[in-house]
C-alpha cells in the first residue's frame, strides 16, 4: 500500500507534462515496428529452411529419376540343344549349369558378321549385362520345351551402355575419358537403328538383392533387411521402454539408485550410436555367439539405442497426465495399476507413440552401428527372416554412393528416395496411430 | 479443544444418544516430510449428517480429509499417524486394504475431474472395477440410479454415450458426484465441491448435498461460511493444522466457544 502511494506522489508532483497514455502511443509505434521485424526474421528463417529442403529433394529425386529405368536388347537367340542339354535329361542341375553365355554370344556375333577379333568380339559380349544369361536360363527352368527353339529375349544391357543411352556417359567427350569406346558406340547405334534396343521400366531395382552389376542390382533385399530389423528393434524397445517409463515414473521410490538411473539413461541417449555397435559387436556376436550380419542383431543393438528416446519421451507422457484424473481413479477405490492401465496409459498413449516413431526413424536411418555388426557384407540374396545375413536401407546407400561404378549414382539417390519413403509412411502412420488414441475430450 | 464426543474407541453413540459416530479420529497427526501439517485431531464424524471442515487456507482441511479415505498413500512423503476409525474399524491398520477402504469412502474433488470417457462410462467405472453389478441391465439400473441421485439424470439422459467432459462445470461436478455415489460408498468426501462453480450450480449442489445426507455421511471442506451454515449439521474449524474447535453448526456461528473461531467466522483473518 505504501509503496503505490509514494509512486503516486512522485509521478503527481514530477514531470506530468503529459499524460501517460501519450507516452504509451507514442512508444506502439516502436514495439509494433519491433514485432513486425520479429515477424519478418521468422518467416525468413522458415523460408531458408523450405528452400533448403526443396534443394536436397528436388537434387535427390532429380538424380533418382534415371534409375527407374533400364536399358534392354531385345535379342533372338537360337537355344540349341546341344549347348544347354546335349543328353537330353531334361535335368534341372543340367539346365541352370548350361553355357548361356555362348549362346548369346553367338547371338550377337551373328548381328555383326563383320566383329572378327577377339578383342573387339569381347567388348561387343561386354555391352550385354552379365545377368542376361539368368533371364535365358529361368526360362528355360521354367519351360524346358523352349529348348531347341528360337526365340526373342529382352536381356539388360551393360550399365555402361545404359549410362550411355541415357545420356550419363557423353559421345562427345574423348575416347579416354569415357567407359564406351567408339567402335561401341558405333554398335548401339547400329543395334538402335534396328529397333531392338528399349528403355523400359526398371523392375529389378524394387525386387533384386545387392549386385556388382548396377544392372542387376535392387533395393528389395535391404528393404526387406530393413523390415525385419525395425521389428526386432519395435518388438523389444516398445515393451521394455514402455514398462521401463512406468516403473520409473508411477512405481519407483525417488532416492540415490532411482535417480542414478534416470541420469544414466538422458546419458545414453547421448552415446554416439557406433558405440552401441562396437558393444553389439562384443555382446551378442562375440559373447552370445549371434549370426554376423543378421537383422536379429541389428534390431537388438537398434534397441538399445532407441530405448532411452523411448523412455524419456514416455516418461514425459505420463508425467503430463493430469493427476486429477489420477486422483479420480485412485478416489473411487481403483488399484494403483488398474489406475495406469484404464487411464494414465491410455492418455498417455498418443506421446509414447509419437516418442517411439521418432525413436524407430533414428533407428531406420542409423548406419554406423550397423557397420560395427557386419551388416555392411556384399549380400546379394533377400533375407527371409531374421536370422538371415542381410543389410539395411542406408547401409545399402552406403555401399552404393562407395562403388565406382556411374550407375551406381543414381541408383544411391533412388534408395534414398526409397529410405525418405519409408519414413514419411512412419509418420504418417504415426499421425494415424495419434488421431486413434486421442479422442477429443 | 474436542467436543463432548464419547472416548470409547468402538463405534458408539455419544452422549445425545440418537446419533451414531461412523469416522472416528484420535489423535491424528499428518506428516509431509519432516514437516507437521495436523497436530492431534480428535473427531467424530456422525453417521447421515454432514459435518463441514472450515479455516483459513493451509490449515490442513484437505490433509485431513485426504487421511479419511488414505488418499494420502499416494503422496510419497506423507505419513499419517494416530488412529482413524470407521464403524469399528482402524483404515490405517495392515489388515485394512485401501482398495476396499476408497470404496467405502468416496470422494469428490475441488476440480470437477470427470475422466475423458462417456457419461455412462464415467458412472460405470466404479461398480465395473469393483465387480458390483452382475449384468448390464443392472448395471444400467446403478447408472441411471447414481445420476438421478446426483440430480443429473434428466439433464443427460439422451446422452449418456457424450464425453462427461463436454458437460458444463456443474454438470461435470455432479458427473463426479454421481460417480462416487454409483459405487455406494457409506461415505462421500468432498473437497471444496463448490469452488469451481457459479451460485446456481452451487445451490444446486448444495440441495443435493442435502438429500444425500439420508443415505449417506457427508464431510466437506468449504470456505463460504454461508455454505457451511447452510448444508452442515456440524462444523470443524481447524486453525494451522490445529482442529480448534466442533460443534454444532448452529452452535458454531452464533455462539463459537473459541475465540480464534470467532474471528474466522466473522472474518477478522483468514
Ligand atoms: N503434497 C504436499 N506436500 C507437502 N506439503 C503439503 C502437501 N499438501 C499440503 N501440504 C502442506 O500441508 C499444509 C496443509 O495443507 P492443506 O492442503 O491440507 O490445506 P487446506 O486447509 O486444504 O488449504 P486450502 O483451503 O488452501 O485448500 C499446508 O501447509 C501445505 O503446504
Ligand atoms: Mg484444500
Amino acid at each position: 500500500m505504501t509503496d503505490a502511494t509514494t509512486m503516486n506522489a512522485v509521478s503527481g508532483s514530477g514531470l506530468r507534462k503529459s499524460h501517460s497514455g501519450d507516452i504509451v502511443k507514442a512508444s506502439l509505434k516502436r514495439r509494433y515496428a519491433a514485432e513486425k521485424r520479429f515477424r519478418a526474421y521468422g518467416i525468413a528463417a522458415i523460408l531458408f529452411a523450405l528452400s533448403m529442403l526443396a534443394i536436397l529433394f528436388s537434387t535427390i529425386i532429380g538424380k533418382a529419376v534415371p534409375a527407374l529405368t533400364q536399358t534392354m536388347i531385345q535379342l533372338e537367340i537360337t537355344l540349341y540343344p546341344q549347348d544347354i542339354d546335349p543328353d537330353g535329361t531334361r535335368d534341372p542341375d543340367v539346365l541352370s549349369t548350361a553355357n548361356y553365355r555362348k549362346l548369346i554370344r553367338q547371338a550377337m556375333f551373328d548381328l555383326f558378321p563383320d566383329v572378327t577379333s577377339r578383342r573387339d568380339k569381347r567388348q561387343l559380349y561386354d555391352m550385354i549385362s552379365p545377368g542376361a544369361v539368368f533371364t535365358i536360363r529361368d526360362q528355360v527352368l521354367k519351360d524346358p520345351s523352349l529348348i531347341g527353339q528360337r526365340m526373342t529375349f529382352q536381356m539388360p544391357m551393360s550399365d555402361d551402355i545404359d549410362q550411355l543411352n541415357k545420356g550419363a556417359i557423353r559421345a562427345d567427350l574423348p575416347e579416354s575419358e569415357r567407359r564406351v569406346n567408339d567402335k561401341q558406340i558405333a554398335w548401339f547405334k547400329r543395334l538402335e537403328s534396328r529397333g531392338i534396343v528399349e528403355t523400359v521400366f526398371n523392375t529389378t531395382f524394387f525386387t533384386a538383392g545387392d549386385s556388382r552389376e548396377p544392372e542387376l542390382a535392387g533395393i528389395w533385399g535391404a528393404a526387406v533387411g530393413s523390415f525385419f530389423t525395425m521389428m526386432v528393434t519395435l518388438l523389444i524397445a516398445f515393451p521394455i521402454g514402455v514398462l521401463s517409463a512406468v516403473y520409473l515414473e508411477e512405481f519407483a521410490p525417488v532416492n540415490r539408485w532411482t535417480q542414478a538411473i534416470e541420469v544414466n539413461i538422458n546419458n545414453l541417449a547421448a552415446v554416439p550410436s557406433i558405440v552401441f555397435g562396437l558393444l553389439g559387436l562384443a555382446v551378442f556376436i562375440n559373447f552370445f555367439g549371434m549370426p554376423r550380419s543378421a537383422p536379429v542383431v541389428g534390431g537388438l543393438v537398434l534397441a538399445l539405442m532407441t530405448l532411452p528416446t523411448i523412455i524419456i519421451a514416455a516418461r514425459s507422457a505420463l508425467k503430463s497426465v493430469p493427476p486429477s484424473i489420477r486422483e479420480a481413479a485412485f478416489g473411487l477405490g481403483a488399484s494403483h495399476l488398474q489406475v495406469i492401465t484404464h487411464h494414465v496409459l491410455p492418455l498417455a498413449m498418443p506421446g509414447i507413440l509419437t516418442g517411439t516413431i521418432i525413436g524407430m526413424a533414428q533407428a531406420l536411418g542409423e548406419t554406423a552401428p550397423l557397420l560395427m555388426i557386419g551388416m555392411v557384407a556384399f549380400i546379394v540374396d533377400i533375407p527371409g527372416g531374421p536370422l538371415d545375413p542381410s543389410t539395411v536401407l542406408p547401409v545399402q546407400i552406403f555401399i552404393w554412393a562407395d562403388s565406382p561404378e556411374r550407375a551406381f549414382v543414381e541408383r544411391t539417390s533412388a534408395a534414398i528416395c526409397v529410405l525418405l519413403s519409408f519414413l514419411v509412411i512412419m509418420n504418417v502412420g504415426a499421425v494415424l496411430l495419434r488421431k486413434r488414441f486421442e479422442r477429443k475430450w | 479443544m474436542n467436543d463432548s464426543a464419547t472416548n470409547e474407541t468402538q463405534a458408539g453413540t455419544d452422549a445425545a444418544g440418537d446419533e451414531k459416530v461412523k469416522l472416528l479420529s484420535r489423535g491424528v497427526k499428518v506428516f509431509y516430510g519432516d514437516k507437521q501439517a495436523l497436530f492431534d485431531v480428535d473427531l467424530d464424524i456422525n453417521e447421515n449428517e454432514v459435518t463441514a471442515l472450515i479455516g483459513p487456507s493451509g490449515c490442513g482441511k484437505s490433509t485431513y480429509l485426504r487421511s479419511l479415505n488414505r488418499m494420502n498413500d499416494t503422496i510419497d512423503i506423507c505419513r499419517v499417524e494416530g488412529d482413524i476409525i470407521l464403524d469399528g474399524d482402524n483404515i490405517y491398520d495392515k489388515a485394512v486394504d485401501v482398495v476396499h477402504l476408497r470404496a467405502r469412502v468416496g470422494m469428490v474433488f475441488q476440480k470437477p475431474n470427470p475422466f475423458p470417457k462417456s457419461i455412462y462410462d464415467n458412472v460405470a467405472y466404479g461398480p465395473r472395477i469393483h465387480g458390483i453389478a452382475t449384468g448390464k441391465e443392472e448395471l444400467d439400473g446403478i447408472v441411471q440410479t447414481a445420476l438421478e441421485k446426483a440430480g443429473l439424470w434428466t439433464e443427460v439422459k439422451d446422452r449418456l454415450d457424450a464425453p462427461g467432459t463436454g458437460l458444463s462445470g456443474g454438470q461435470q461436478q455432479r458427473l463426479c458426484i454421481a460417480r462416487a455415489v454409483a459405487v455406494s460408498p457409506e461415505v462421500i468426501l468432498m473437497d471444496e465441491p463448490c469452488s469451481a462453480l457459479d451460485p446456481i450450480a452451487t445451490a444446486k449442489i448444495e440441495e443435493l448435498i442435502d438429500e444425500l445426507r439420508e443415505n449417506f455421511t457427508i464431510v466437506i471442506v468449504t470456505h463460504s461460511m454461508q455454505q457451511a451454515a447452510r448444508v452442515s449439521q456440524k462444523t470443524a474449524f481447524f486453525h494451522l493444522g490445529y482442529l480448534v474447535e466442533v460443534d454444532e453448526t448452529e452452535k458454531m456461528f452464533t455462539n463459537p466457544s473459541d475465540e480464534r473461531t470467532q474471528g474466522y467466522i466473522t472474518g477478522r483473518f483468514g
